[in-house]
């Protein structure tokens, strides 16, 4: 009863296929992002229409229900999640993505299959169940229901090795018998690997680490394509994943960071791990009105955003200080890091989402000039990108990491939660910089503070 | 499928892939990642096509969660990032020319 001739269908799939492309090479730019994405999306309507007019389905008015259940829950979330919650729901998207992935895999072993086609299945259901779980840790770490910190165990490394062993003999039985039990074997394995691969990463990798799952859900995807011969499931995967793989190196570079680094760092006990360790050396400690009086009197500020102001929701906080202080007629510029956030261009949509004109938004080479003609640079819940060791001690961690220059700028004010170093566990020479002052508190607490002693001025 | 023909295919789209995001700023790696990601919930239709060959109850009802799943991958994912790209409306055409030489 398929409606379409094999040809229609294919030639359907292919225009899908060209609408994933051109939705893809669309996001390079900010100017056709948008339309890029409902291009993308166009395709796959068209596809998921293709398929119910192409094959001979049974259980159509169950598979629709089941459509129409997982849109009621995903349109919904993704409307109303805050903003700084969004890593998380991208990767929990990817997670449930790799999922049924998996699943698809293991359902098509019950079919007659080559043993090469087992092989696709293997690699699906493998990949497919590591990116599930470990999407699921990095929305735990995120979320902070987890610690953001690596996890390590002692021997943590043998139990990798141990899994991975058990995951080849595992794939070797599905391929040569495609017994069901082993399959479920190799499932649970790759839960395992999951966990073990995301749990030693830490919090401020997290996204890169989203980034790789991300690619690694799409070779799934391609591999899946693969088992049931279609061919807008390889190629569409095929994008995902090398396109993924390219953006994960992009943003670890951006970082100052090397991806195998990030991935097993912390199994060499190496440079993910960061201290906890405070230093007792004298920092210069101010009053939300010492801080006012600076700001306010000042001809030019350039405020640095990071991940903190994110954490603490202080993002509209801050747009409400930049315009009292332009009303005094104080010059106020946003200077952005490309990783300021929780993950690159995070901060962007942050400070659009509360409203801050785009055009006093600027990124670094452009802002990184300007340092030495502003009166103040007010750094708030960043540390990492603005730590000078990053152009100054080629064997600190971030050394190469291009920075934001604050220390240029007459004085330098952070707003810290505490003098506990920064994601990367480095100490930053420019806190005990006598032109540096220092309020401690939670970023939106203190901004509410220095807002309300501006106003009192 | 013929797995030459298929193997051509895979390795054109991995150039593809390539080339498309080599020159992104890194202003828009959130949407792309995100848009990406809403790209492989297109495992959904294989999803549809498990679920539409699947007779007994126990099979079908994984196939059935596998389209859940799927779902929720491709909606949300494009959904999500949408919502995301409307926030860079306003945006002055004169600053992405001066992004790309980073």
């Amino acid at each position: 009863m398929s409606l379409l001739a094999p040809e229609w269908t294919a030639i359907l799939y292919l225009i899908a296929a060209v609408c994933f492309i051109l939705a893809l090479k669309g996001l390079n730019s900010p100017r056709t992002a948008r339309r890029g994405n409902l291009i993308g999306a166009a395709g796959a309507l068209l596809a998921v229409v293709t398929v119910f007019l192409s094959s001979r389905l049974e259980n159509i008015p169950l598979i629709l229900v089941a459509i129409a259940v997982g849109s009621a829950i995903a349109a919904p979330i993704a409307r109303r999640v805050q903003m700084t919650q969004m890593p998380q729901l991208v990767a929990l998207f990817n997670g449930v993505g790799g999922g049924a992935a998996a699943l698809v895999a293991v359902l098509e072993l019950g079919h007659s299959l080559d043993a090469w086609v087992r092989v696709a299945v293997v690699f699906t259901m493998l990949i497919g169940a590591v990116s599930f779980s470990g999407s699921a840790v990095t929305v735990a770490k995120l979320q902070e229901l987890i610690t953001t910190r690596p996890v390590i165990f002692p021997g943590m490394r043998w139990v990798m090795t141990a899994v991975l062993l058990a995951s080849i003999v595992a794939g070797g039985f599905v391929v040569a018998t495609g017994s069901a039990g082993w399959a479920i074997a190799l499932l649970l394995l790759g839960l395992a690997a999951g966990l073990l691969l995301v749990l030693p990463v830490g919090g401020a990798d997290v996204p890169i680490v989203i980034s790789l799952l991300n690619a690694f859900t799409g070779l799934a995807v391609a591999a899946s394509g693969i088992v049931l011969g279609n061919l807008l499931l390889v190629v569409a995967g095929t994008l995902v994943g090398a396109s993924g793989t390219i953006l994960t190196r992009a943003m670890a570079s951006a970082m100052g960071r090397g991806v195998s680094g990030i991935m097993f760092g912390a199994f060499r006990g190496g440079s993910t791990a960061g201290s906890t360790a405070q230093s007792d050396r004298p920092v210069r400690s101010s009053g939300p009105e010492d801080v006012a009086v600076l700001l306010a009197y000042a001809q030019r500020v350039v405020i640095v955003p990071g991940y903190g102001l994110a954490v603490a929701q202080g993002q509209h906080t801050i747009a409400e200080l930049a315009t009292t202080l332009a009303a005094r007629g104080v010059e106020v510029d946003f200077a952005i890091h490309p990783v300021a956030g929780r993950m690159p261009g995070h901060m962007n949509v942050l400070l659009a989402e509360a409203n801050v004109p785009y055009e006093s938004l600027k990124e670094m080479a452009e802002v990184n000039p300007e340092f030495k003609h502003a009166d103040v640079a007010l750094v708030v819940g960043a540390n990492d990108v603005v730590n000078p060791a990053a152009k100054s001690s080629p064997g600190s961690p971030i050394y190469g990491m291009p920075i934001l220059e604050v220390g240029q700028a007459r004085q330098v004010i952070f707003l810290k939660r505490s003098m506990r170093p920064g994601f990367a566990g480095i100490e930053n020479e420019l806190l005990y910089d006598p032109k540096t002052s220092l309020l401690f508190g939670d970023a939106k607490d203190s901004l509410t503070k220095v807002l309300g002693a501006v106003n009192a001025l | 499928m013929d797995p030459i023909t298929l193997l051509t295919v895979v390795v054109l789209a991995v150039f593809v892939g390539f080339e498309v995001v080599s020159k992104v700023s890194s202003t828009l790696h959130t949407p792309l990642m995100s848009g990406a990601n809403a790209i492989h919930g297109i495992i959904l239709i294989g999803a549809i096509i498990v679920a539409g060959q699947t007779t007994e109850t126990g099979l079908l009802v994984v196939a059935l969660i596998a389209v859940v799943l799927a779902t929720a991958n491709l909606v949300g994912g494009f959904v999500v990032t949408d919502r995301m790209l409307g926030m860079f409306r306003g945006r002055k055409p004169a600053t992405d020319a001066g992004e790309g030489t980073k």
